[in-house]
């Protein structure tokens, strides 16, 4: 299982890799495994400020679909807009091209509150 | 659920041993994919694949009364079977639903095989018994039987390999006991759920690996694999084929379900003049097929509404048609709104999106 060392983590899967007071977020390539074929990623927040927790968007696969929440509280400053006529690129490249939100962070803190990689891997390993 | 309280298959070892996910399915631990669903999907469609569909239940019915116990309990005319000869049908229940559904297989004049859901086989099972009047000999074989479904166009090319029964000959839902893979008796049934042509075979739990072992030698040519219960949905979706527990149920009349067609007035059965009366008074809902026009994939129970935003139904089925690259689904509406081409709307995360009824199947 692919569980980069240098991201924090959720226990929702999702991955967050933390630049000053941005964080780009995706969902982990465990995620994309259970989920399957990704038909499509649905974000309309772009330019919203969220709490963490609250749901950001879902993301359909073949057999299911299942939201996205926020790991942190934050504006959504941008959409990888990729996804909207590529989104098997979460299968292919969970950590890479299949990025999904860039939010700058309203509360760097609580960013201590992520999970660590190696606590990432024992929750689902 | 508790895994430990799962059922296994002959061969649910040899799923984990391919990689599968496995899932609680009807009772039993299943694989519901192995590698890649699309993959899976376009193998069957285009190829050949194999499913373990063991889970499936198998009752004998023997005896004088055994076809008029049949004629009484389901929908079909099962008088129409002849040796060798397989009907899909109903079991209406007392209500004006369905028990279940399930296939009709004829050995001799007074010996059938009722293939059943795993879902419903302690309910069937039970059904069945209780309005035994005609003293039928019954027995649950579903614990000894293993099925393996191969299924694609070149299923047949592959099995050919390991029989001497001639399968290019077999019509669509006939079927014959023969040798296979050097096992006798093994059940050769050209029926299926995916719509992709091929055959289900029905061979005791013991001689389950050695038949899926010779499947996969003589496929290796078509690149056969095996293929899981997410792709077993899609491939019968795009085809229209009814789900029990999503299209059909406990509630809804085989009228309504658009299986009229197996629903026979030639005789009496469980409920036959509420069923007529319905055809031909008409019904107030239908089961339809129906394609997304906006984007967005239709999931069961979310709710169908018209341009006003009047609920006229609820969605059973549904998923991304890997086939067709669009979003497909199935599910009852008001009557008036059950003819092809009518503009409906479903329901996804608050947002009312684009439908349009569509003839089924869709491929």
């Amino acid at each position: 299982m692919n569980i980069p060392a240098e991201l924090k983590y959720t226990k929702d899967h999702e991955w967050i890799k933390i630049e000053g007071d941005i964080a780009t977020i995706g969902i982990t390539d465990f995620a994309q495994g259970e989920l399957g074929d990704i038909v499509f990623v649905e974000i309309e927040t772009e330019g919203e400020t969220l709490n963490a927790h609250e749901v950001f968007g879902t993301v359909e696969a073949v057999k299911t679909v299942s939201d996205l929440f926020m790991p942190v509280s934050g504006e959504i400053i941008e959409f990888n807009s990729a996804l909207e006529s590529s989104p098997e690129s979460v299968n292919a490249d969970a950590y890479g091209d299949g990025w999904m939100i860039k939010v700058k962070m309203s509360n760097p803190a609580e960013a201590a509150e992520l999970m660590s990689a190696d606590d990432y891997a024992s929750l689902v390993g | 659920m508790e895994s430990t309280a799962l059922k296994t298959t002959a061969l649910s070892d040899l799923h984990i041993s391919l990689g599968a996910k496995m899932v609680p399915f009807a009772g039993y631990t299943m694989p519901v994919q192995y590698s890649n669903l699309i993959q899976e999907h376009n193998q069957v469609r285009n190829s050949v694949g194999v499913f373990d569909v063991s889970h499936m239940g198998e009752f004998w019915l023997e005896g004088p009364g055994a076809l008029s116990l049949i004629q009484k309990l389901t929908s079909n005319d099962a008088s129409k079977l002849f040796d060798g000869k397989v009907q899909y049908s109903c079991l209406p229940n007392d209500k004006g639903g369905i028990v279940d559904d399930l296939l009709v297989y004829r050995f001799s004049e007074e010996k059938y095989l009722l293939v059943v859901n795993a879902s419903n086989i302690d309910k069937d099972w039970n059904w069945i018994s209780s309005h035994n009047s005609e003293g039928v000999k019954m027995t649950n074989a579903s614990d000894e039987y293993s099925l393996l479904a191969v299924q694609g166009p070149n299923a047949t090319a592959a099995l050919q390999k390991l029989t001497s029964a001639d399968l290019g000959a077999m019509e669509y839902y006939t079927f014959q006991e023969g040798e296979m893979a050097g096992l006798s008796d093994v059940i050769i049934s050209a029926t299926g759920y995916t719509g992709a042509g091929g055959f289900e075979l029905y061979v005791k739990n013991a001689d389950a690996q050695k038949l899926w072992d010779a499947v996969f030698e003589a496929g290796a040519e078509f690149d056969i694999m095996p293929v899981g219960l997410g792709a077993r949905d899609t491939l019968r979706l795009e085809k229209g084929f009814c789900l029990y527990g999503n299209d059909i149920n406990d509630e809804t009349s085989p009228i309504e379900a658009g299986l009229g067609w197996i629903t026979k007035f030639s005789k009496e059965f469980m409920m036959s003049d509420h069923h007529k009366s319905l055809k031909e008074n008409g019904v107030s809902k239908k089961l339809v097929g129906f394609e997304m026009l906006d984007r967005g994939i239709p999931r069961q129970h979310y709710t169908i509404k018209n341009a006003e935003g009047e609920v006229i139904g609820e969605v059973t089925s549904g998923t991304q048609s890997p086939s067709l690259s669009k979003a497909i689904g199935m599910g009852y509406v008001k009557t008036p709104y059950a003819s092809a081409g009518t503009e409906i709307f479903i329901e996804i995360r608050d947002k009312q999106l684009k439908a349009v009824v569509t003839k089924i199947p869709f491929l």
